[in-house]
């Protein structure tokens, strides 16, 4: 048979040669395998590894947090700049990718140093060099986040977060409130403004608790929402534009305060609007005709 | 014990009786080098070992005078460290994952990289392996230990799985847009504990030192390392080899073979197999000169790429 005799030759010349081809692309692919497994493992076990717990803080200048593992090749270089021993490299077990750096700020908190040494000595750009005022820096948000044990909000004068505040009045504020408990006192409630709290974690480590704080840097992504912006701001809106968008309020007076400022409702006994003494045949407006009685009182 | 010549001047190959092969002929355990110190003494039959050992923890101590002392000569660890305040180094292999990642660093990693990189394509890529890298005390302690133990057999992967993970290491970098492998990197975890603190660490390094010892000799090094692998490419080209100038004096004790890390470079310079000179040109030497130190009869030597001479 012609076809066979044309066949057989290319196929015996394949049988013997390929059984050395077939069997390094067998090895070939045994080992590719194998090492494949191997990364794919160190690949998912890095990703599932990537979290980082909510009371770990990167230094300043941190990139994002994925650039941020692309960056850091965990030399530790910062660490060692950090005059305060603030930043130590993650070991393994310790919840953070391991050999980053990052501080707890319970432990020991951001001295916020002019020069920010830590970032300077970064060699990688894991630490952003285009921070150059430690003011600017964005380590993390302070959270006043147990508002039943803070002092101040069971209206004692704490103010230790406020005082240790390196950006006091601006990252940290008191905002008076009215104490309805004592009813005659006032509460001065810690407040952090985000536009100005680097996060550097002074004020958690002063908290007077004893144990965990009452004021917790966590990482911005973690305390702070995203912004509405659907939502038009009105009193922006107005300051933008100069004037309102939709004219003056209508002030409508009133009644029986016709004589005082608009707005201005506190009055002295006798004064005001009075009850009618007698209104003799007053009664409640009522559901006329079918309409559906909902069993409302006022 | 001088090569002992018969009267037709063909060298007499007696075999040394605590050889891998004289003691596989009277069934004991081997003692390879143990004809070496006799003919050159202990400290001539461990030059090399020594000054490896000597070059490891040196550049070890280096890095620990700073936290221990306050004595800050280099500071950071093996994947960037800066010397004197002056000197930038870099791994060039943690660059490389970088770059995958997506991450372009700055001109002190670069510039640190670069001269990482230009010294070992220079001098010889597994030069790190066998005289820095930490992790070579570790292994060569297994094997040591498999040896002084009897024992044999086990189970490695392919030598060419290093190659392969090292491919794979950095393609996850990329598609994991991190340095993934810097998670479980033995290496620079080693590194980095002895000067940073360890945590769990020591486990990976501990099951280093078993799974060469009791499943794959010189498993790790010699097999899986992709970070060795990388150091390999770069010594394709590099000036400082391995040479077996003096083969014709060699009685096949096999005690080469058995200290080597990679024994299988040997072979094409010691016995001429696929190559007429007698130089260690295989990428995978680490040159560590071990094979110079065990040989009784100093075949080896350390010399460079360009010296084929043969004496």
């Amino acid at each position: 048979m012609t076809m066979n005799d044309k066949v057989q030759p290319t196929g015996r010349a394949a049988a013997s040669a390929p059984s050395t081809r077939r069997r390094f692309l067998k090895d070939a692919a045994g080992v590719a395998g194998g090492a494949g497994l191997l990364a794919l493992g160190a690949g998912m076990y890095a990703k599932q590894a990537s979290a980082l717990p909510a009371t770990a803080i990167r230094p300043p200048g941190a990139l994002p947090e994925d650039d941020f593992l692309a960056a850091c090749v965990r030399c530790g270089l910062c660490v060692r700049d950090c005059p305060y021993n603030t930043l130590k490299l993650a070991e393994l077990g310790d919840n953070v990718a391991t050999g980053t750096p990052y501080f707890e700020a319970r432990g020991i908190p951001c001295e916020m140093c002019e020069d920010i040494p830590c970032v300077v000595a970064c060699p990688t750009g894991a630490l952003d060099r285009s921070l150059t005022d430690i003011g600017k820096a964005k380590m993390g948000l302070a959270v006043l986040i147990d508002q039943e044990n803070c002092l101040n909000f069971l209206g004692l004068r704490c103010d230790v977060c406020y005082r240790v505040c390196p950006v006091i009045d601006k990252a940290i504020t008191l905002e008076r409130m009215h104490n309805p408990r004592s009813d005659r006192h006032a509460m001065l409630l810690p407040t952090v403004h985000s536009e100005y709290c680097t996060g550097c974690g002074k004020c958690e480590k002063a908290c007077v608790l004893p144990g965990e704080s009452a004021i917790k840097v966590l990482p911005i992504k973690l305390a702070q929402g995203s912004k509405a912006e659907h939502y038009l701001r009105g009193w922006e809106e107005k300051e933008a534009a100069g004037q309102s968008l939709i004219g003056d309020q209508v002030e409508l007076p009133v009644r029986g305060l016709e004589d005082k400022a608009y707005g201005d409702t506190r009055v002295k006994p006798g004064e005001g609007p009075q009850v009618p003494a007698q209104v003799p045949d007053y009664a409640p407006a009522q559901p006329s005709g079918g309409g559906l009685d909902s069993g409302w009182k006022p | 014990m001088s090569a002992q010549t018969t009267a037709g001047g063909v060298p007499e190959r007696k075999v040394p009786p605590n050889s891998i092969r004289g003691a596989a002929m009277r069934g004991v355990v081997a003692r390879p080098g143990r004809e070496a110190v006799e003919v050159k003494g202990w400290l001539r039959a461990h030059k090399w070992l020594l000054l490896r050992r000597v070059s490891q923890l040196g550049i070890l101590a280096l890095f620990l005078v700073g936290p221990w002392l306050g004595w800050w000569i280099v500071k950071g660890n093996l994947a960037s460290s800066l010397t004197l305040g002056v000197l930038p180094l870099t791994d060039p292999f943690l660059i490389a994952q970088q770059l995958a990642a997506g991450q372009w660093p700055y001109q002190e990693a670069l510039l640190g990289g670069g001269i990482v990189l230009a010294f070992y394509l220079l001098f010889g890529g597994r030069l790190f392996c066998s005289w820095v890298c930490p992790v070579n005390i570790v292994t060569d302690a297994a094997a040591w230990l498999r040896r002084r133990l009897g024992l044999k057999g086990g189970k490695a992967p392919s030598a060419n799985t290093r190659y392969w993970l090292l491919g794979f290491v950095l393609v996850i970098a990329a598609v994991t847009g991190s340095l993934a492998w810097e998670w479980v990197n033995p290496v620079s975890m080693f590194h980095r504990g002895l000067i940073f603190g360890f945590g769990l660490a020591w486990g990976i390094v501990g099951g280093i030192f078993f799974y060469d010892l009791l499943i794959a000799p010189r498993g790790w090094c010699g097999h899986l390392c992709p970070q060795g692998a990388f150091y390999a490419l770069l010594g394709r080209k590099s000036l400082v080899k391995v040479s077996a100038d003096r083969r014709s004096a060699c009685n096949d004790c096999m005690d080469c073979f058995a200290v080597c890390p990679e024994p299988q470079v040997i072979r094409p310079a010691l016995k001429g197999v696929g190559q007429d000179h007698p130089l260690i040109l295989d990428a995978d030497c680490t040159t560590c000169g071990r094979c110079v130190d065990v040989c009784g009869k100093d075949v080896f030597r350390i010399t460079t790429r360009f010296n084929r001479s043969e004496s």
